[in-house]
C-alpha cells in the first residue's frame, strides 16, 4: 500500500510571527520546524503502512530552508520526501497549495493520502478537502481513528455531537485530528538514517501547475485592545478573590 | 441586488445556530438562498424564512457522507444561478463542502472570517490574526466568493420573514468520491455544552498531568460550567479534541471564563478573549493570558483550585 502524508514546515510557533512589509505574507526563516500537528499524520501513516506492507512518502510545499522540518518527519520513519519549493508559490492560497500537493501526490501514486486537519501557521483548514476533490477521492476528515483493510478505509469522524463511523473504498484522503495516535519520538538511528533519505525537490514547472493566487491581505489593523484587570499574587487566599468576583457577577 | 447563498446544517431537526447567525448577516447583504442539509420539514423551513431566507434548496444525503455529492450539486447550481457570495461556517461538514466546491469551481476560499462585506469585484473579509491582537483585511476576486465564517461572529436574530420557497436539491452519485456513514455515535455529554454554556473552565499545560484535569471537572461541576482545554493538552492526549477552545477548536463567549494553568497562546486567546469576564490562574506572572484577564491570580493551580472547590462545596 502506498501511503502519502502531507506535511508542512512552519516557523517555530514558540517564536513571534512577523509579516513581510508590503505583501503581508508570513516571514519564513530558513530554519523551520515540522508542524506539530503533522506528527499525528506521519505516525498514522507509519502504523498503517506497517500493518499493510506499505511505504510512506512525505509530500510538502514551501521554502526548503535547511529542510529541518522534513528531516524530523523522515526521522520518525517515513521512506522518502518530495518537496515543492518555488518562488512563485510565495503567498499561495489554499487552492494553489492543494493543486500543487495533488499534482505531486498523483505523480507519486497513492492508495491513501493522510494530512492534519489544518496547519498551525495558516489554519485555512480546507486543503485536505480540496486535494480530495482534485484527486476524485472521498473526503474522510477529522478522523480520530483509521483502519484499512480489503481495499477499504474506515474512520471515526469527529462530529459536533460525537463521532460517525465512515467507510469508503481506497484510494482516499484522510485528515487526522491531533491526539488520534501517539506520535513516536525519533530514535538516534532514525535521525541518522533520515540524513541519508531522499528529499526530491520539485518546481511548479516539474508538476505543470500554475500558481494563481486570488487573495490579498490589504491591511493589518490593531484590534481594539482588551485591558487586563486586577492581578494578584496567591498567598493562600486568592480563591476568595475568585469567589467574590463570581458573586459579584451573580454566577453563584 | 447581490445574491447570497448560506449553507446551513440541520441540528436535531432544526437549523443550526451557526447557520442562523450566517442568515442574519446575509439578509443585510442581498437576496438570500439557504442551502439546507439534513432532515427538516415546514417548521425548519419557516425558521429559515424568519431569519432571512427567501428561498431554500433542501438537500438530504441519507447515509452518504454529504461533502462530495453536495459540492457536486452546488457546483452545477452555481453555473446556472450565479450567486455572488456563498457563506458557510467554520465547522466540520461546512469545511468539507466548501473545500470540495471551491476546488471544483476553481475559486479560492476566505477562511476563518470574523466579518464579511460586499465590495466591487468580490468581497472583503476580516480575520483575527496573532491571537486576535490584529485584524487582517483581505479581499478575494472569486466568482462566486466563498467565505467560511467563525461561529459567534454575528448574532442570530429573526427578521420577520415569511415562509420561503422550498426546492429539493437532488444530489448526484459521487462515484469514486463516495463514502458512507455506517453508524452515528452521540457521546454522552453531562452538563452544559462548551459552545453555549454561561460559564466555561479550561485547563492548560500548567495542570502538569492528565490526572490533574480532574480539578477542572470538579470545579465545573460546582459551577454548572462546561469544561474546555487548550490545544497543548489536547495534542498531548489528556482530553479529547471536542474540548479544544481556540483557533482550531471551539469559539466561546461565555459570561465567565476561568483559565486554569493556561498560558494564553495566540491560538487559544482567539477562541475565548471575547468572554465577558475572564479569570486566569497561572504560575508565570508574565503569561500572556493575564493581558486579557479581569482577575489574574499568579499562583499554582494545584493550590488555588482545591481551595476554590472546597469553598464552593461548603457553601
Amino acid at each position: 500500500m502506498k501511503v502519502v502524508v502531507c506535511v508542512k514546515q512552519i516557523p517555530d510557533p514558540a517564536t513571534p510571527y512577523k509579516l513581510e512589509e508590503g505583501t503581508n505574507w508570513l516571514v519564513r526563516p530558513s530554519e523551520q520546524v515540522l508542524d506539530d500537528t503533522d506528527r499525528y499524520g506521519v505516525e498514522m501513516g507509519l502504523q498503517l503502512a506497517q500493518a499493510n506492507d506499505g511505504t510512506v512518502t512525505l509530500v510538502s510545499m514551501g521554502p526548503a530552508g535547511n529542510n529541518q522540518g522534513v528531516r524530523q518527519a523522515l526521522a520518525m520513519g517515513a521512506d522518502k520526501a518530495v518537496l515543492i519549493d518555488d518562488t512563485d508559490l510565495r503567498g499561495s492560497d489554499a487552492l494553489t497549495t492543494a493543486r500543487v500537493l495533488a499534482a505531486a501526490i498523483k505523480e507519486e501514486g497513492f492508495d491513501l493520502v493522510i494530512s492534519g486537519t489544518e496547519s498551525t501557521d495558516g489554519y485555512a483548514g480546507v486543503v485536505p478537502q480540496m486535494i480530495s476533490e482534485l484527486l476524485d477521492t472521498p473526503t474522510l476528515t477529522f478522523a480520530t481513528q483509521v483502519e484499512v483493510g480489503d481495499g477499504k478505509v474506515t474512520i471515526h469522524r469527529q462530529t459536533a455531537a460525537g463521532y460517525d463511523v465512515v467507510e469508503a473504498s481506497l484510494p482516499a484522503v484522510v485528515s487526522v485530528t491531533a491526539g488520534a495516535v501517539e506520535p513516536r519520538y525519533p530514535t538516534f538511528k532514525g535521525i541518522m538514517d533520515a540524513k541519508k533519505k531522499t528529499v526530491e525537490n520539485k518546481t511548479l514547472a516539474d508538476l505543470g501547475v500554475k500558481a494563481e493566487t486570488t487573495q490579498t491581505v490589504n491591511e493589518i489593523n490593531d484590534a481594539p485592545e482588551r485591558s487586563g484587570g486586577k492581578k494578584i499574587e496567591d498567598e493562600g487566599e486568592a480563591h476568595l478573590e475568585i469567589i467574590s468576583l463570581l458573586k459579584e457577577r451573580k454566577a453563584i | 441586488m447581490a445574491s447570497v447563498w448560506v449553507f446551513i446544517q440541520n441540528d436535531n431537526g432544526t437549523p443550526s445556530t451557526l447557520g442562523l447567525e450566517l442568515l442574519t448577516k446575509a439578509r443585510s447583504m442581498g437576496d438570500v438562498t439557504a442551502i439546507y442539509l439534513g432532515e427538516g420539514g415546514d417548521d425548519a423551513f419557516a425558521t429559515l424564512g424568519e431569519y432571512g431566507a427567501g428561498k431554500v434548496l433542501h438537500a438530504s444525503a441519507g447515509d452518504s457522507l454529504p461533502s462530495a455529492p453536495v459540492a457536486a450539486a452546488l457546483a452545477t447550481r452555481v453555473e446556472s444561478d450565479r450567486p455572488d457570495l456563498i457563506l458557510l461556517g467554520q465547522a466540520y461538514t461546512d469545511r468539507d463542502v466548501a473545500g470540495r466546491l471551491a476546488a471544483r469551481l476553481g475559486v479560492g476560499i476566505l477562511s476563518n472570517a470574523a466579518d464579511v462585506r460586499l465590495v466591487d469585484n468580490g468581497v472583503e473579509t476580516e480575520h483575527e490574526i496573532f491571537g486576535g491582537a490584529q485584524i487582517a483585511v483581505a479581499t478575494a476576486a472569486g466568482n462566486p466568493s466563498i467565505v467560511l465564517v467563525r461561529p459567534k461572529s454575528f448574532p442570530a436574530e429573526p427578521g420577520g420573514g415569511g415562509a420561503p420557497d422550498v426546492e429539493v436539491l437532488d444530489l448526484p452519485d459521487a462515484g469514486a468520491s463516495s463514502a458512507k456513514v455506517v453508524e452515528s455515535h452521540v457521546e454522552e455529554r453531562e452538563g452544559p455544552q462548551l459552545a453555549d454554556a454561561p460559564i466555561v473552565i479550561s485547563g492548560g499545560r500548567g495542570l502538569g498531568s492528565a490526572e490533574a484535569y480532574e480539578l477542572v471537572e470538579k470545579l465545573g461541576k460546582q459551577l454548572g460550567a462546561a469544561t474546555g482545554a487548550t490545544r497543548a493538552i489536547v495534542d498531548s492526549g489528556w482530553v479529547p479534541y471536542a474540548k479544544q477552545v481556540g483557533q482550531t477548536g471551539k469559539t466561546v463567549k461565555p459570561d465567565i471564563y476561568i483559565a486554569a494553568g493556561v498560558s494564553g497562546a495566540m491560538q487559544h486567546l482567539v477562541g475565548m478573549k471575547d468572554s465577558k469576564t475572564i479569570i486566569a490562574i497561572n504560575k508565570d506572572p508574565d503569561a500572556p493570558i493575564f493581558s486579557v484577564a479581569d482577575l489574574g491570580i499568579v499562583g499554582d493551580v494545584h493550590k488555588v483550585l482545591p481551595k476554590l472547590i472546597e469553598a464552593l462545596e461548603s457553601r
